[in-house]
């Protein structure tokens, strides 16, 4: 099993959803983050004052997926999320060694 | 035949008191202009003009909560919020009651040309049939509705100086110097500008001196008169013109604000750290709550629902939009785009601006002084704020000292009849006098310069008081976390 981790542009959010609900994925966590990367940040000015605002919103999204589908799932958030302009995000993987679905005590694969 | 004889007895009868009624009728009126001479008809209260200045009155109080609390809270971190907001209402609140208690007394009773003095404290002798004078012969006001008035403005002119030292006053020094302030700052300077006998007192002086024979019932008639006009406050004397609180409220404020910015030091992290103002959309309903309310400010101060009301809504209308789009256009300008900050700032500056000229400008002086007024005060508060490096936080200086400053003094030009001004009434004549820009704008200056060092000096001492007392600035941590938790145990937003 997989984790996959997206940083993603936060308008969309609605299109990531839709495509991973299209390849059986029945389930991720969201959440409202900021960071920067290659984007930079952008300047605002309050009357005379200037900021450097150097954190800018994105969403954080992730998804816990057996290991064979993490490439079609790699793929479909790639597809939704791209628009081609400095921002898009990043995708990160890592390793999950175990989980468990809480209402029936499943585990593994079939608490997914 | 009796029937007859009884119908003309009844006839005549009322043929006679039919003329007997109509005589009478005929001899009142005959008497009534003999009478009229030797005593002129009282003073009489208008309903429009009473019911126009209840209104005026509560408008000035929605300008101050919550109109200033949220254009001000807004510009601020959310972690001091609340502080604002309280500084702002303790404002209102404590100073209504000091109000009652001594203050309407000390600036508006005959005392000394500086202050006035203690014979109306605790509201002494005013009563349901007070009255007050307004700028017309023969007409005044409720005393009460004229008090209620005159609170307001005495409220909002120390609110408006907490604006400077946001985000790290203790609130306990707050407490001492509110009061502290409009006793020995405000309370004088309203007396100084704003006082005066009224119209009735000038006119029936100056009555008194045509009517007086040569010799010495003259000189008598003459000393009353100049007895009379001497009843005012100096910046009154001095012939300076302030139709709604130029220098009383915003001159004196500002300068106040400056002080006390200076005194007690710039905010943590200021000029470093993001200080981003935490609610625009806040601070625009407060300043658009402050537009409407100053219809009561400005309009209001013409004390009567009359043409000069008029006179000054209009003004306020037009210079505030004007100043608006001229700060607007400005920033687009210099600093590459036109942010709703500044449109509102704009906004703010043109009411300050004209608030002395409304009543006695023209409506083109307005739109002249509002696109003038814009650009000066984007100018100080983007340029001469960042290179002289004081932490005025919410440009109180800036806006309302720069704006007053360039309200007052342009009162002075626009006043002038021959540029559409409403020129100043001189009572002990009864005509529009005649104008000299000269004379005028000296008084202006000297009025200004009067604030300017009376509420300068008179605040740094103050402040220096309530340091000794409680001291002006709240501990480092507690600045860190933010004033609403540590100052009032309490957050504005729990999401």
């Amino acid at each position: 099993m997989k984790i996959v981790m997206a940083i993603i542009k936060p308008f969309k959010l609605d299109e990531v959803r839709d495509a991973l609900t299209s390849i059986g994925v029945q389930g991720l966590t969201v959440t409202e983050v900021k960071g920067y990367g290659r984007q930079k940040g952008h300047t605002e000015i309050y009357r005379g004052a200037e900021y450097a605002v150097s954190f800018l919103p994105k969403i954080k999204i992730e998804v816990a997926v057996d290991t064979q589908q993490v490439d079609k799932v790699i793929s479909a958030i790639t597809g939704a999320a791209k628009t081609g302009q400095i921002g898009d995000g990043k995708i990160f993987v890592f390793n999950l060694e175990n989980a468990v679905r809480i209402r029936t005590g499943e585990t593994d694969a079939a608490a997914l | 035949m009796t029937f007859k004889l009884n119908s003309r007895v009844v006839l005549g009868l009322a043929a006679l008191a039919a003329g007997v009624l109509i005589s009478d009728w005929a001899l009142a009126q005959a008497a009534a202009p003999a009478a009229a001479p030797a005593a002129p008809p009282a003073p009489t209260f208008n309903k429009g003009d009473n019911a126009w200045m209840l209104t005026s009155s509560v408008l000035v109080l929605l300008m101050t909560i919550p109109g200033l609390a949220l254009f001000y809270g807004g510009l601020v971190r959310p972690k001091n919020m609340l502080s604002v907001l309280m500084h702002v209402f303790y404002t209102v609140c404590i100073v209504t009651v000091i109000w009652v208690v001594y203050g309407y007394s000390l600036a508006f009773t005959g005392g000394s040309p500086y202050v006035g003095g203690l014979s109306k404290a605790f509201l002494m002798g005013v009563t349901l049939d007070s009255q007050a004078a307004t700028f017309s012969n023969g007409a005044t006001i409720h005393e009460y509705i004229y008090i209620c008035f005159q609170m307001t403005f005495a409220a909002i002119t120390p609110a408006l100086i907490v604006g400077a030292f946001a985000e790290r006053m203790r609130f306990s020094a707050v407490v001492l110097f509110i009061p502290l302030w409009v006793t020995f700052v405000y309370f004088p300077i309203a007396h100084m500008v704003w006082y005066w006998a009224g119209p009735d007192a000038i006119t029936d002086a100056a009555k008194a001196v045509a009517a007086a024979a040569a010799g010495p019932a003259k000189v008598a008639a003459q000393a009353k008169l100049d007895e009379v006009m001497a009843d005012a406050g100096q910046v009154f004397i001095w012939g300076a013109i302030d139709f709604a609180g130029g220098t009383v409220v915003h001159i004196n404020s500002g300068i106040a604000g400056l002080v006390g910015a200076l005194l007690i030091g710039k905010r943590l992290g200021y000029g470093k750290e993001a200080m981003a103002p935490h609610s625009l959309t806040m601070s625009m309903i407060g300043a658009s709550l402050l537009w409407v309310g100053w219809f009561g400010f400005n309009a209001g101060s013409n004390l009567e629902a009359n043409g000069g009301a008029a006179l000054a809504m209009i003004n306020s209308f037009v210079a505030t939009a004007a100043a608006a789009l001229a700060w607007m256009f400005a920033e687009w300008a210099v600093k590459g785009k036109p942010s709703l900050l500044g449109a509102i700032s704009g906004c703010v500056a043109g009411l300050v601006a004209v608030t002395p000229a409304s009543g006695y400008s023209g409506p083109m002086g307005a739109l002249v002084l509002g696109l003038i007024v814009g650009p000066v005060c984007f100018f100080f508060v983007t340029t001469v704020k960042n290179a002289l490096k004081y932490d005025d936080a919410l440009d109180v200086f800036g806006v309302h000292c720069i704006g007053g400053i360039v309200g007052a003094i342009g009162t002075g030009i626009l006043v002038n009849p021959a540029l559409g001004g409403a020129g100043i009434m001189d009572y002990t004549v009864g005509k529009i006098a005649d104008y000299d820009m000269a004379t005028q704008v000296i008084a202006q200056f000297k009025a200004v310069l009067t604030t300017l060092v009376w509420s300068g000096v008179g605040s740094a001492i103050l402040y220096k008081v309530v340091d000794v007392l409680v001291g002006l600035r709240v501990p480092v941590e507690a600045e860190r976390e933010g004033l609403d938790i540590t100052a009032h145990g309490e957050r504005a937003y729990n999401m």
